[in-house]
C-alpha cells in the first residue's frame, strides 16, 4: 500500500495539473469522493488493529485537510483567473463617446444680463421689469423730454397708432418703479429696447439695463463707486473708468462713462447721471429731500467687450455655430 | 460740428497741443469724434506769381506760363486752367515735388512745351472737392513762401459730439468760450466795430409776431461788385467747417454764422415788396425754398413775409422768389432771434434740417442780432464794396428770453456732487462761464449769461461747476442707502432655473425680434396682430409677435440651411397681444426641436425627435414648480400644428402652453424637410409655484400590483390613470402605464394598456388582501367607466 505522503505528493500533483474547476473537481472526487481514495483508507481503519486506529486515523484526516487546504487554494485561483478573463472579455474603448452627453447653452446676451443682474443683486439691488410697449408720456414727457424736444430726434422711435411706441430706452422702468414703490429705491432694470435704426452697429432691437437708487443722501460719489466697483466686477479685472459731462434730459449733472481699453483707446460703455429734479417731481417725489443716481447701459455692447464678438448683428442671426461658443 | 483748430486758437489759444486740446473739449462734455489732419504733405508747395501768360502754340486749352516761384530763376509753366491771369498768385508745385494724390511732378514736355512744374488748384492739393481752376490767393501772399504758412496747414478738423442742451456750442465763439472758462486762456475779444451807415436805404421790419419773433436786426447794402470772390482766408475756413463756398454774401452769412453761432439770410434787396413781417402761416399757404421744393404751411409755423406772402419759413430756410443771385447788387441781411418754442419740432416736421434750424431749435443768443449783422456789414463791404444803411434792429424786450436768478446752495452742491469745492473755486468757475454771481448767506445768487439756454435750476449749476472742476475729481464713496432688502420668492420659478433645464436638455437659446412679419404671424396664431407698427422697418418686422414660434422656426430654418441638422432652440421672452390700449405683454417660454434626439452616436441608434421627446422636456420644465396643481395635456387643435399632435397644457383647468408637430404645410414654406415639434408656454403661469411642504414618508414597504386590460383606443391613457388613482387615493401612491400594445390578438381599435399601482401606507405594513382589495376596485371601475375588459 502507498504511504500517505506519497499520496498527498500524487494529489497535490493533480491538483496543480487541473485547469479548470471540472478536472479539479475530478482530482476531489477520486482522494475525497465517497469512493476517492482517502475516504477508502479511512473505511479501512476498522481493519488496523485497535491499539492503531487512532494514530492512523490521525494521520489520514490530517492527510485529508492537507488535500482539502490545497484543493481550497487552488479553486481559489481558478476562480479569479476565471473572473479576469470574464472581465476582460468585458472591456471597453473609454475614448468612444458617450450616450446622449450633448447640452444646449444661453444666448451671450442672456448670459451677460445674467451676470449683470447678479452683480448688482450681489449689492442689493432689486430687478424690475416694465412694458415693452409704452405710451410718450412714460418713455418722453415724464424724463424730462417734452415734445419738440431735439434729443427726441435722437431716438429713432418706433410708433404705434394712439401715442403708444415701442421703449426706446429701459429709462420708463424708473417712472413706473418709483410711481410703484417710493423711495427709498436701489434697483435695475434689464430689458428689451427699440430703435428705429439698422446698420453695421445697429439693430432695431437691443439690450439695456436701467439702474436707480433714489435716498435721501445719494451723491454723484456713490454714482462713481458703484460703477466703477460694477465695471471690474463684469469684466472680472481692475479697470480704469473716465466720467465725462454729456447731456440726458433726465439726468442733471450728466455723464458718459468710458472704460480704457488696451494702452491708449476708450470705449464709450454707459451713460449715467444724477436723476434730474423734474423726474423725481413727475414721480412725486421731493427733489428737496431725496437725490438720486440713474445709469443706463447696453447689454450688447457690454458682451461684446466680454467675449470679443465683433459684429453686433451676430447676436440676432442665431446661428449655432456661433451661439455654441457660449456654453 | 467740424471746427478747425487754427480758427479756434484765434478765438482761443490755450497752452496746450492738439491732443491735450481734443481731450480737454472731451472732458469739458463735447466729445471728440474724430480729428482730421488737414492739408497735410503740402510742406513742398510754395507761393508764385503768374508774371506773364501767353498761348500755347499747339493746344487751345494750355497757356504758357513764366512764373517767379521766389528762386533765383523764373520758370516757364504749361498750364490748363481757365482762370489763369497775368500778376496771379498761387500755389506752385516744382518738379520732384509729391502732391497729396500720390502724383509725383517732373519736368516734362506737353505738347512740345517744356514744363517746369505745376501751378495748382484747390482739388490737386487735396483742399476741396471741385475748383473752377488753379487757387487764386490773395496779393499779399509772398512769392516763394510755403503755401501751408500762408493757408495755416496743416490744420486739425476737430470733429465734435455736440449735445443738443448746448446750442450756444454751435460757433467758434462758442467752443471759445467753454475752452476759455475751463483753461483759463484769454477769449479773444468778441466786441464788433458798429459800421458807419452811408446811405439812408432801409428795410422796415414789423415784429407782429413778438412772442415769436421778438427780435430782428437787418441791414441794406447796395452797390457790391459782382466779380467780386470770397477770399482764400474764408473759403478755407468755410471748407475745414464742411461748407462749400459760393458767392461772398452767401459765403459771410455762413461764416457769421460759424463765427457767432447766428443763422443769418441775405434777400435780393431789389425783390422784397414792402415791410417785412414774421408772422405765423396761414394753414395751407404756400412758399416756395432756396431748394426749389414748394413746401404747403402749417398754421404752427412761423413765416416770413412781405407784401407778397411768405418769404421763407422761420429758423429753417429761405424762400427763392426773394433770393440772392449772381445778379445781386443791393442785399438785405437778416439776423433774427426765432424763439425756440416756434422752432422746435419744425425742421422734422418738414423734414428740413438745416444749419440754421440745427442752431435755433437748441437756443441762438437773444443779445447776438445786432453783432452778427454789423460783422456781416464789415465782411461784405471788405470783399465786395458797397454802401451800407443804417443798421435796422427790431425788440420788444417783453418777448426775450429772461435769464432768471437761480440760488446754488453750497451745501446741495456738496451734497450732490459728494465733493466739497473752495467757495473762491465755484465763483472763479462760474464767472468764467460768464455767470452773473451774488453771494449770500450759504448759498450764490446766479444769473446765467444771455447765450445759455441749459441753465434753468439750481441742478444746472451744480452740473456746470462739476463739469468745469472736472468729473474726474470727484471721489467715488460706497453709498449707504435706506433701501430695505430684496425678497427672494419661492412663488415664481426663477426664468433662469427654466433656462437651465433646458440648457441642461440639450437646447440652445436664441434672441428673436420681437417684431415679426404679418403674415408669418397670423400663420402660427391663427389671427391677424392688432399691434402693428406705424412705421416698421421692413414688411419683415412690422407687427408685434404674438408667439416666439415665428422666430424660433425662422431662426431654425436658418440653421438647417446651413447644414445643421439637429437644431433644439428655446427664447423665454414676451409676446404681445390684443387690441392696443387693452394689451397684454407676456412672458413665454418656447422651444422647437428638429432632427435626431441625439447626436449621431456609436452606440445607439438615429432616431428623429417626435412628441414624446418634446413632451418631456416640457413636463422637465413644468415639475421645476412646487404645489402648482397637475398638468393634463388635452388633444387640441391649433393653427400652426400638425392635427392628432397637438396638445394643450391644462393646469388648473386653465390653458398655459401646447405643444405639438409643426404643420407640414408651415414646414415647406421654411423649407424644412424634418419634423419639426414646438412647445410654448406662459412662464407665469407654467413657473408659479410655491415653497414646498414638507410630509413625513412612510417607513414601511409599498406594494406593486400589475394589470393589463383592453380598451378602446379612443380612451386617454390619463384618463385611465386618472380613473384608476382615484379608486383609492390614500394608498395608491403612483399609477404607471408601462406597456401599450396593439396587434395580433386584440381586435381592431382597441389596445392593451399595462398598468402599474404602487401601493403604499403610512401607518403599516400593507397586505396580499389589501392589495388584492384596491386592485379589484381599480380593474371595476375601468371597466365600468370605459368598458374595459381585463387581460389574463
Amino acid at each position: 500500500m502507498q504511504a500517505l505522503s506519497e499520496l498527498i505528493d500524487q494529489a497535490t500533483s493533480e491538483i496543480d495539473d487541473a485547469t479548470d474547476l471540472a478536472a479539479l473537481d475530478a482530482v476531489r472526487v477520486s482522494y475525497l469522493g465517497k469512493k476517492g481514495e482517502l475516504t477508502a483508507r479511512l473505511k479501512s481503519l476498522g481493519q488496523l488493529p485497535p491499539e492503531e486506529r487512532s494514530g492512523v486515523g490521525q494521520e489520514i484526516n490530517r492527510a485529508k485537510q492537507e488535500v482539502q487546504g490545497r484543493l481550497n487554494a487552488r479553486r481559489e485561483s481558478l476562480d479569479s483567473a476565471a473572473l479576469e478573463e470574464k472581465l476582460a472579455a468585458d472591456a471597453v474603448d473609454v475614448s468612444l463617446p458617450g450616450r446622449g452627453s450633448s447640452i444646449g447653452g444661453r444666448h451671450p446676451v442672456s448670459r451677460a444680463q445674467a451676470r449683470i443682474e447678479r452683480i448688482f443683486a450681489n449689492a442689493g439691488f432689486g430687478i424690475r421689469s416694465g412694458p415693452e410697449i409704452e405710451d410718450d408720456y412714460h418713455n418722453f414727457t415724464a424724463l424730462n423730454i417734452p415734445e419738440n424736444h431735439p434729443a427726441r430726434a435722437m431716438h429713432d422711435t418706433f410708433y404705434l397708432p394712439g401715442g403708444n411706441l415701442l421703449r426706446t430706452h429701459t429709462s420708463p422702468v424708473q417712472i413706473r418703479s418709483i410711481v410703484t414703490e417710493g423711495v427709498p429705491i436701489r434697483i435695475i432694470a434689464p430689458g428689451r429696447v427699440y430703435r428705429c435704426d439698422s446698420d453695421q452697429t445697429h439693430t432695431p432691437m437691443f439690450h439695456q439695463v436701467e439702474g436707480l437708487v433714489v435716498d435721501e443722501n445719494i451723491s454723484f460719489a456713490n454714482l462713481k463707486a458703484v460703477l466703477h466697483e460694477f465695471v471690474e466686477a463684469f469684466f472680472e479685472r481692475k479697470a480704469e473708468l473716465r466720467f465725462r459731462p454729456s447731456y440726458f434730459p433726465f439726468t442733471e449733472p450728466s455723464a458718459e462713462v468710458d472704460v480704457r481699453w488696451g494702452d491708449d483707446k476708450w470705449l464709450e460703455i454707459l451713460g449715467c447721471g444724477m436723476v434730474h429734479p423734474n423726474v423725481l417731481e413727475s414721480a412725486g417725489i421731493d427733489s428737496e429731500k431725496y437725490t438720486g443716481y440713474a445709469f443706463g447701459m447696453g447689454i450688447e455692447r457690454l458682451a461684446m467687450l466680454r467675449y470679443n464678438v465683433t459684429d453686433l448683428r451676430t447676436f440676432f442671426e442665431n446661428d449655432l455655430r456661433f451661439l455654441g461658443q457660449f456654453r | 460740428m467740424k471746427i478747425a483748430e487754427s480758427w479756434l486758437r484765434e478765438w482761443v489759444n490755450p497752452e496746450l497741443d492738439t491732443e491735450a486740446l481734443s481731450h480737454q473739449l472731451t472732458m469739458l462734455g463735447h466729445e471728440v469724434d474724430g480729428i482730421e489732419f488737414d492739408g497735410a504733405g503740402l510742406a513742398d508747395i510754395v507761393i508764385a506769381e503768374v508774371l506773364k501768360v501767353s498761348k500755347h502754340p499747339d493746344a487751345d486749352k494750355l497757356s504758357l506760363c513764366n512764373v517767379n516761384d521766389g528762386s533765383d530763376e523764373l520758370v516757364d509753366v504749361v498750364c490748363g486752367a481757365p482762370n489763369v491771369v497775368q500778376g496771379m498768385k498761387t500755389p506752385f508745385a516744382r518738379p520732384g515735388v509729391t502732391l497729396p494724390n500720390g502724383m509725383k511732378l517732373r519736368k516734362a514736355k506737353i505738347r512740345g512745351v517744356v514744363s517746369n512744374g505745376m501751378l495748382c488748384s484747390a482739388v490737386e492739393l487735396g483742399l476741396g472737392d471741385e475748383s473752377d481752376g488753379i487757387m487764386s490767393l490773395p496779393q499779399n501772399a509772398e512769392v516763394g513762401s510755403p503755401l501751408v504758412d500762408f493757408l495755416v496747414l496743416p490744420d486739425a478738423i476737430i470733429d465734435l459730439d455736440l449735445t443738443p442742451n448746448r446750442g450756444d456750442c454751435f460757433s467758434v465763439l462758442g467752443i471759445a468760450r467753454d475752452v476759455s472758462a475751463l483753461t483759463g486762456a484769454e477769449l479773444k475779444d468778441t466786441s464788433v466795430v458798429a459800421v458807419p451807415a452811408t446811405i439812408k436805404d432801409t428795410q422796415p421790419v414789423e415784429l407782429v409776431e413778438p412772442s415769436g419773433c421778438p427780435r430782428f436786426a437787418g441791414r441794406v447794402i447796395r452797390g457790391i461788385d459782382l466779380s467780386a470772390e470770397s477770399p482764400v482766408w474764408m473759403t478755407e475756413r468755410l471748407r475745414r467747417a464742411g461748407l462749400r463756398a459760393i458767392s461772398p454774401v452767401v459765403d459771410i452769412t455762413n461764416y457769421v454764422m460759424l463765427e457767432f453761432g447766428q443763422p443769418l439770410h441775405a434777400y435780393d434787396f431789389g425783390l422784397l415788396q414792402g415791410p417785412i413781417k414774421p408772422r405765423l402761416a396761414k394753414s395751407g399757404e404756400k412758399v416756395t425754398l432756396l431748394d426749389e421744393n414748394e413746401v404747403e404751411l402749417t398754421a404752427d409755423t412761423l413765416v416770413i413775409t412781405d407784401d407778397s406772402g411768405p418769404i421763407g419759413i422761420a429758423g429753417i430756410m429761405g424762400g427763392l422768389s426773394t433770393a440772392v443771385s449772381d445778379k445781386t447788387t443791393d442785399v438785405f441781411f437778416e439776423a433774427a432771434f426765432w424763439s425756440q418754442d416756434f422752432i422746435a419740432g419744425r425742421a422734422r416736421a418738414y423734414g428740413m434740417h438745416t444749419d440754421a434750424s440745427l442752431r435755433f431749435e437748441r437756443g441762438v443768443d437773444p443779445a447776438g442780432q445786432g453783432r452778427a449783422i454789423e460783422r456781416a456789414t464789415q465782411l461784405l463791404l471788405e470783399i465786395a464794396g458797397g454802401d451800407a444803411g443804417p443798421l435796422v434792429d427790431e425788440i420788444i424786450e417783453e418777448h426775450l428770453p429772461v435769464r432768471g436768478e437761480i440760488a446754488l446752495r453750497k451745501d446741495r452742491l456738496t451734497r450732490l456732487l459728494g465733493l466739497e469745492i473752495d467757495d473762491a473755486k465755484v465763483e472763479q468757475i462760474l464767472s468764467g462761464l460768464m455767470m452773473k454771481i451774488a453771494p449770500a448767506d450759504g448759498r450764490w445768487n446766479v444769473t446765467a449769461p444771455s447765450h445759455r439756454f441749459d441753465i434753468a435750476i439750481e441742478a444746472d449749476l451744480i452740473e456746470e461747476v462739476a463739469r468745469i472742476h472736472g468729473y474726474d475729481s470727484i471721489p467715488e464713496t460706497t453709498a449707504f442707502s435706506e433701501a430695505p432688502l430684496e425678497t427672494v420668492t419661492e412663488s415664481k420659478i426663477d426664468i433662469g432655473l427654466a433656462a437651465a433645464t433646458l440648457i441642461a436638455r440639450d437646447y440652445q437659446e436664441v434672441v428673436t425680434y420681437s417684431f415679426v412679419d404679418e403674415t408669418a404671424n397670423s400663420a402660427f396664431t391663427g389671427s391677424a396682430s392688432e399691434l402693428v407698427l406705424s412705421n416698421p422697418i421692413s414688411s419683415e418686422m412690422s407687427v408685434m409677435r404674438a408667439s416666439l414660434w415665428p422666430g424660433l422656426v425662422a431662426a431654425a430654418a436658418t440653421n438647417s440651411a446651413r447644414q445643421q441638422d439637429r437644431i433644439r432652440l428655446f427664447e423665454a421672452s414676451k409676446s404681445f397681444h390684443g387690441k392696443l390700449g387693452a394689451h397684454t405683454e407676456v412672458v413665454r417660454i418656447a422651444g422647437l426641436a428638429a432632427g435626431p434626439v441625439r447626436p449621431e452616436q456609436w452606440g445607439s441608434a438615429t432616431e428623429g425627435v417626435d412628441f414624446f421627446d418634446i413632451k418631456s422636456d416640457v413636463e422637465a420644465l413644468l415639475s421645476l414648480a412646487t404645489h402648482a396643481g397637475e398638468c393634463h395635456f388635452k388633444a387640441a387643435e391649433h393653427a400652426a400644428l400638425q392635427p392628432g399632435q397637438t396638445a394643450e397644457i391644462i393646469r388648473n383647468n386653465e390653458v398655459i402652453g401646447v405643444l405639438g408637430k409643426l404643420h407640414p404645410r408651415l414646414a415647406k414654406n421654411y423649407d424644412l424637410k424634418k419634423a419639426v415639434f414646438l412647445f410654448e408656454l406662459d412662464a407665469e403661469k407654467s413657473l408659479s409655484s410655491s415653497a414646498p411642504v414638507a410630509a413625513p414618508i412612510s417607513k414601511y414597504p409599498a406594494i406593486r400590483r400589475d394589470i393589463a386590460v383592453i380598451v378602446d383606443d379612443k380612451i386617454y391613457a390619463d384618463q385611465i390613470v386618472n380613473a384608476v388613482a382615484a379608486t383609492s387615493p390614500k394608498l395608491i401612491q403612483d399609477v404607471r402605464i408601462f406597456d401599450i400594445y396593439k396587434g395580433a390578438g386584440i381586435e381592431a381599435g382597441r389596445k392593451s394598456v399595462a398598468i402599474g399601482l404602487i401601493l403604499q401606507e403610512t401607518s403599516r405594513t400593507l397586505t396580499d388582501d389589501d392589495a388584492d382589495i384596491v386592485t379589484a376596485a381599480a380593474v371595476k371601475k375601468l371597466e365600468d367607466q370605459f368598458a374595459a375588459v381585463l387581460r389574463d
